[in-house]
């Protein structure tokens, strides 16, 4: 930290470099890239009853919010959406335990670890779609239906497993053993050392891969679109309108899951930095 | 927290259940962490893709699927132009976005690690990057259909700066709408894992460098772009794979002149042909597989990752 601090009191003495300025406009055109499209989206929702999906805006209204809830061809969207909100939770649980015990696993070398690692990649970079196709020959060959919280379920785990065993690598990685290891010293079991050394240390890494999870399966399409059966996800939801209907409804749904998604970020953040304020409280100062 | 005397209670106990593991070898306690991941994987990811490989051989009709043993589907498809209209198509589009991802993944994250001082600022600096992936990629690349369409916001913008007279037509349903979406979805995958490979180099090295009278430019072609090449292998792998697997962006933005491979193989799996559709999923693996394994081989993503 000093090192770092005194390397970074000598670069502010030489000034910045011409390619912060080149770099940092280069960052405000890619922002500028990103959001461009959403604000327009942003804007558009609140189009008045008149008005298109494309410009002029014809009034102003919340219409196509009401549009949202109203019973009718929206009639599914809060329904949808609270399934995917539960899809969600129940995957970002799972991933959370499942990459954590395997990010630790993964500290030593084990007879097949190489041959489950690559698996995991090629989960990762398997076409989307063709997982689901798969998992959906499996249940007609096994004379099940596919639902959400089977073939779904099971289609998104694939896709989310992979990135929180690579997260928790990097979360593992920074983690020092020595805490470990003193836990042995003192006489902790290897259970005791889980649950009251190892885990609280990894916790906001942990909490980061459950978000992750989350918003991977929350927003998920091509993996789910084939197993789902007869109650879909919101996204698949979005992407039949998409199909029957071009009205500024679905620049509300866009809104509205983002001002959720802020909520729900900004809540795990708050507890992140809370936790982490309490945590710098609670060290011994040197 | 727990008190002193539970968890001295708890000893004993755990004690005596830990007891007998101390006997197994260390390979025994990894593979039960990482059981169940193996698990997930074995069954819903392995047995699947070797159950469409199976099928990718079966007869079919209009009725049903029929176990065979026949390449007719394997012949079909790769004797057909669309074939390699559409691999050669998709190809190109991946090629392009992943220049373009590369260049901004690249760059932005070197302004990120390298160029930001606060890491607080650097914290918001992330979140404003991850903040559009919160909404549904589907609304995502909608969103260009307003911004990017003939009285959209883009060509009022530039009519109104008077560069143009008239509104700019190519701009929405072509190749170049493909791959702004694209570019769009798609960077923060580059960002990431470039971000994560320059956050572990040691800034007193970059420091001794500049110190012992390297330029900018050396320090980056010698010291950061070999020490962050794991990261862009890593995104690199992503933007590709994402690209070849892509299902509605070419669908909805290209306006019908173009298909991806997938959105074609999507077409045979809802008419329930099921055997070409496994057979052009083969492919499609293999051809990824190749690729993949060809990216994997210049850096040993596995060393770096598990250390």
């Amino acid at each position: 930290m000093m090192i770092g601090g005194r390397s970074n009191a000598a670069a502010a003495r030489r000034g910045r470099p011409w390619t912060f300025y080149a770099l940092g406009g280069l960052f405000g055109l890619f922002l500028l890239f990103l959001y461009g499209p959403m604000l327009v989206i942003y804007l558009l929702s609140f189009q008045g009853p008149n008005g298109g999906v494309t410009f002029p805006m014809v009034g102003a209204s919340l219409v196509w919010f009401e549009d949202i809830v109203k019973p009718g061809q929206m009639a599914n969207i809060p329904v949808a959406f609270g399934r995917s909100i539960a899809l969600a939770s129940v995957i970002s649980l799972l991933t959370a335990a499942i990459s954590v015990a395997a990010g630790l696993g993964f500290r030593r070398r084990f007879p097949g670890s190489g041959v489950l690692f690559y698996l995991a990649v090629a989960s990762l970079v398997m076409p989307s779609l063709l997982v689901g196709f798969g998992i959906g020959l499996g249940f007609k060959a096994l004379g099940l239906p596919p639902s959400l919280f089977t073939s779904a379920l099971g289609a998104q785990l694939t896709w989310t497993l992979p990135f929180g065993m690579f997260a928790m690598f990097a979360v593992v990685n920074r983690f020092n053993r020595a805490y470990e290891e003193a836990a042995n010293d003192l006489g902790a079991s290897p259970w005791q050392r889980l649950r009251h050394v190892t885990l609280p240390i990894l916790l906001p890494g942990i909490i980061g891969v459950a978000m992750g999870a989350f918003t991977l399966s929350y927003d998920e399409y091509a993996r789910t679109t084939l197993v789902i059966g007869q109650r879909n996800t919101l996204p698949i939801e979005i992407y039949a309108l998409i199909s029957s209907a071009t009205s500024p409804t679905l620049f509300a749904i866009g809104t509205v899951t983002t001002a959720v998604s802020f909520l729900i970020i900004g809540l795990t953040l708050w507890r992140i930095f809370h936790m982490q304020a309490r945590r710098a409280a609670g060290a011994p100062q040197p | 927290m727990t008190s002193l005397p539970q968890a001295v209670a708890a000893l004993p106990r755990w004690r005596r259940l830990a007891l007998p593991a101390r006997r197994w070898p260390p390979w025994v306690a990894s593979w039960m962490q990482v059981g169940p991941l193996a698990f997930v994987l074995i069954v819903l990811f392995a047995l699947p893709t070797v159950l469409f490989v199976v099928v990718s051989f079966w007869d079919y009709d209009r009725t049903g699927i029929y176990p065979a043993f026949i390449l007719d589907n394997y012949r079909d498809l790769l004797t057909t132009p669309a074939t390699i209209r559409v691999y050669v198509s998709s190809l190109s589009f991946a090629v392009i976005v992943w220049a373009i991802t590369l260049f901004f993944g690249f760059n932005i994250a070197q302004f990120l690690i390298f160029h930001v001082r606060s890491a607080a600022v650097r914290t918001v600096f992330f979140l404003l990057c991850a903040i559009p992936f919160w909404t549904s990629g589907i609304i995502r690349t909608i969103a260009w259909i307003p911004f990017l369409g003939r009285n959209g916001a883009f060509n009022q913008i530039v009519m109104g700066l008077h560069l143009t007279s008239k509104p700019l037509d190519f701009l929405l349903f072509s190749n170049f709408a493909v791959i702004v979406t694209y570019v769009n979805l798609f960077t923060l995958l580059m960002v990431g894992p470039i971000a994560n490979s320059m956050a572990k180099i040691d800034p007193e090295l970059i420091e001794a460098a500049r110190d012992a009278g390297a330029s900018r430019w050396r320090v980056l072609v010698e010291i950061i772009i070999p020490l962050s090449k794991t990261g862009i292998a890593l995104g690199s792998v992503l933007v590709f794979t994402q690209v070849m697997g892509d299902f509605f962006v070419v669908k909805q933005m290209s306006g019908g002149q173009s298909a991806s491979i997938v959105s074609a193989l999507a077409t045979e799996i809802s008419a329930m042909q099921y055997p070409p559709a496994a057979a052009s999923a083969v492919v499609l693996v293999l051809f990824v597989a190749v690729l993949v394994a060809g990216m994997m081989r210049i850096v040993d993503v596995r060393k770096e990752l598990v250390k």
